[in-house]
């Protein structure tokens, strides 16, 4: 018989621990399948966030370095200087990235550092129990937004992405979402489209990717991906954000 | 006296506020408790317990190492803490939820099908106090108006009827036999 | 009431209506109650910050505008705030700093630890400074020392930083408030920044060039200092009387060595506590004294050793001193630490 699928070699053979319906398991799937797919394994050097993935050397079968909250392009950049031929990305969520790493994310992307961020936005801090996070939408439910984030307390969720391909170092930037098959599988794409960037030496690359929360959305699985397609979309639309390879919409 | 319990099973069960309600019991008739929950990372997937101290005397510490008793809700709570129960303590199990029983010889075990209990109530969330009423009836920690004065506190709230229907599922379990 | 909602309510009943916080385990539901019932008061103010270090940096500007105001955190947070913390010091500014330890060091884990003794008494960031640092050992005294730190920040324009851990942050016990702490007991704040209305523009700096003048700044505040280290000092003391062996401990640990203690004495050891509410100033004095009549000392941390350090600067040579420490977020039993103190004094045969 044929095998038509099959456990990545760069992920380990352990269950994962995030909730139920959790964009994170996903993504470390897609993550290992790209890894294999284009013959990394031995030169890709992963950075963890803190985070509800700060756990993911559990997972991935690969080199990986922790580094504190909101510091992993920064730990990155340390790491490419020394090692410029291997292939290194970060992986973060929204409060690391966005919040309290956005000096380092912003600088890294303008340095055009040769590095990919995956960044993992699902409005909210997961890991600490689900408080508010820069992406949290207006009127969303938080244990630090009471009543919904509101604008005038709170502040507007951040667009970090956009933010950064106003940077002339950032070479590749998409926004996708694992919400659906049809996002998952371009979200795969980008991850590749991202790691050939690096390899070709362009520059700073990254993709955000809306992922589901259900637990601390307070919704099922379901709910969550349907939640992610009608309002959170809305604010954060999907697509090609910056492509130096294509010159669209140049910033 | 200083006498530890720890309450577990998992994140829908209710089994922190069943920890929360006997310490608010506790301390209504007038005992030192603690109540002391897991927290943080640990909660994800899905397991919570919770730990409560009640003394006649002031509590040194709130984490119990050998509790004398241990209640629990499912099988992953059974497989992790029959082995901390104190020698002579007295394990509560949820037999509605558990097929499995303690390998110990030397602590003392009582079943409650609490589920089925509760879902007879038509709410299977008051597992939690159905639960409680039992553990309370056998090992008569603190007073039945303890306990009635911390539901009536703690679902105030939530109106009128969710604190009968949580003194009801309390007295279901009180009355099991 | 659990113990961060205990901080975050007495922290409001002291008068502070400015809260500037960001998540981290497990303080979260201080910054949590404090949204929550800021968000109810006219005057409350509270604000999710970006990081820690933007957070301390808000409380600076709070502080500078008259408020009483507050932040709160774990290790790895407050290590980001010591910067803000030296700056706090320098610019001679009141405020309260909670800090739920865990254990490190990095990122460690979520566990109640006493691991970062050093850094706040020994002031974790650059310069000559000294921080009042408070160490609760139940919830109960988290709702009067937090209440009391509003005061004591007022009363010496200085920071002060409540040392619990994440196990009194979590755990709840029956708490009674104290009486309201009366702000205008503390002296007027004639040196906030409000806008230079009829006066001369003033600034509040820490910049200072000439060496002279920086010198003389830093004896301007080993002044202050060393009146807080007059009159500051707090300990309490537990069947000392007839002791023969002292155990000394902090926090969390302290509770669980009097549980100790009192099981020792079940056994007929002559055993006492000696417990140090204020880190800084450390009670070092009453300790040099004890020294002079008891011969063992056996100090207690959920740490590796670091206020056993004061302990032996305080008893300059005297008596024995024994340490047992459990780091990385192991909370051991009183019945652990008792099986140690008595095998201690029954070698020494006392
Ligand atoms: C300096 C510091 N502050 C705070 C924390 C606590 N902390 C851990 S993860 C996290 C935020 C998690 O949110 P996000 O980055 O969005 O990741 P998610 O868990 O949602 O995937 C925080 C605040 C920390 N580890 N270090
Ligand atoms: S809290 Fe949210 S992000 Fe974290 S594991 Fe659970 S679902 Fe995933
Ligand atoms: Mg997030």
């Amino acid at each position: 018989m044929k095998k038509v699928f099959s456990r990545p070699r760069s992920l380990k053979k352990v269950p994962f621990h995030y909730c139920p319906g959790c964009g994170h398991s996903i993504v470390h799937r897609l993550l290992a399948e790209v890894i294999d797919e284009m013959g990394l394994r031995e030169i890709v050097i992963g950075v963890p966030p803190a985070g509800c993935a700060v756990l993911a050397y559990f997972y991935l079968d690969i080199d990986m370095g922790e580094s504190p909250h909101g510091r992993g392009t920064a730990l990155a950049t340390g790491l490419k200087r020394v090692l410029p031929d291997r292939l290194v990305f970060t992986y973060q969520g929204d409060g690391d990235i966005a919040a309290i790493g956005t000096a380092e994310s912003i600088h890294t992307a303008n340095r055009g550092e040769n590095i990919t961020a995956l960044f993992i936005n699902n409005a909210c801090y997961g890991m600490t129990g689900g408080q508010m996070a820069p992406t949290t939408l207006l009127g969303q439910h938080t244990t630090t937004s009471p009543g919904g984030r509101e604008r005038l307390r709170d502040g507007y969720p951040i667009r970090l992405s956009e933010m950064l391909a106003l940077t002339d170092g950032s070479a590749y930037i998409e926004r996708t979402a694992v919400n659906s098959p049809g996002n998952i599988r371009k979200t795969k794409k980008a991850i590749a489209k991202a790691f050939k960037v690096q390899l070709d030496k362009l520059g700073f690359s990254l993709v955000e990717i809306l992922s589901p929360c259900p637990i601390n959305w307070r919704m099922s699985s379901y709910e969550a991906c349907q939640w992610i397609e009608k309002e959170i979309v809305k604010y954060y639309p999907l697509g090609v954000i910056k492509d130096v390879t294509k010159r669209v919409k140049e910033c | 006296m200083l006498i530890k319990t720890i309450f577990s099973g998992f994140g829908g069960q209710g089994v922190l506020s069943m920890g929360y309600i006997f310490a608010y019991a506790a301390m209504v008739d007038g005992k030192n408790t603690t109540y002391l929950p897991s927290y943080g990372a640990e909660v994800r997937g899905g397991t919570a317990n919770c730990t409560v101290a009640i003394s006649d005397e002031e509590i040194a510490s709130p984490v119990a190492s050998s509790p004398e008793f241990v209640v629990v809700m499912n099988n992953p709570s059974l497989f992790r803490f029959q082995n901390v129960v104190h020698s002579g303590g007295i394990m509560f199990l949820n037999s509605s939820m558990i097929e499995a029983r303690p390998i110990r010889g030397d602590i003392e075990l009582f079943e409650i099908p609490a589920n089925d209990i509760a879902k007879g109530l038509g709410n299977e969330k008051v597992v939690n106090m159905v639960m409680l009423g039992f553990f309370i009836k056998k090992t008569g920690l603190v007073s039945r108006d303890g306990v009635e004065k911390a539901l009536g506190d703690a679902f105030s709230l939530k109106g009128k009827a969710i604190v009968t229907l949580n003194k009801k599922a309390f007295m279901e379990g009180h009355t099991f036999d | 009431m659990r113990g961060n909602h205990i901080v975050a309510e007495a922290a409001i009943r002291a008068g502070c209506r400015f809260y500037f916080g960001y998540p981290i385990t497990p303080q979260n539901e201080i910054p949590e109650y404090m949204a929550e019932a800021l968000s109810k008061l006219k005057d409350g103010v509270f604000v999710q910050a970006e990081s820690e270090l933007a957070a301390i940096n808000m409380v600076i500007g709070g502080s500078m505008a008259g408020a009483r105001v507050m932040t709160s955190s774990s290790s790895p947070g407050i290590s980001l705030k010591q910067e803000g913390i030296s700056y706090l010091s320098a610019l001679e500014l009141p405020a309260v700093i909670v800090n739920m330890c865990r254990g490190g060091p990095g990122l460690g884990n979520i566990a109640p630890a006493q691991s970062d003794y050093f850094q706040a008494t020994r002031g974790g960031g650059h310069g000559d400074y000294r921080t009042i640092v408070l160490a609760p050992s139940s919830c109960q005294e988290l709702a009067k020392l937090t209440m009391e730190a509003f005061d004591l920040a007022d009363i010496y324009r200085t920071p002060v930083i409540i040392f619990a851990d994440g196990m009194l942050g979590q755990m709840m016990e029956p708490v009674e408030f104290p009486e309201n702490t009366n702000p205008k007991s503390s002296p007027p704040k004639d040196w906030t920044l409000t806008g230079a209305k009829g006066r001369p523009g003033r600034a509040i700096r820490s910049l200072i060039l000439d060496p002279v003048l920086e010198e003389e700044h830093n004896w301007k505040l080993m002044r202050k200092y060393e009146r807080i280290q007059k009159k500051e000092v707090r300990y309490e003391t537990f069947l000392l009387e007839d002791a023969k062996m002292v155990v000394v401990a902090f926090g969390t640990a302290a509770r669980i060595a009097r549980g100790a203690v009192k099981r020792v004495r079940e056994q007929g050891l002559k055993v006492g506590l000696f417990r140090p509410v204020t880190l800084w100033p450390f009670p070092g004095t009453v300790l040099g004294e004890l020294g002079k009549k008891v011969k063992l000392f056996f100090v207690f941390e959920m740490n590796m050793g670091q206020m056993v350090e004061d302990v032996r600067i305080a008893l300059g040579g005297d008596g024995d001193i024994h340490f047992y420490g459990r780091p990385g977020g192991i909370v051991p039993t009183p019945l652990e630490v008792s099986r140690i103190i008595s095998s201690q004094y029954l070698q020494k045969r006392l």
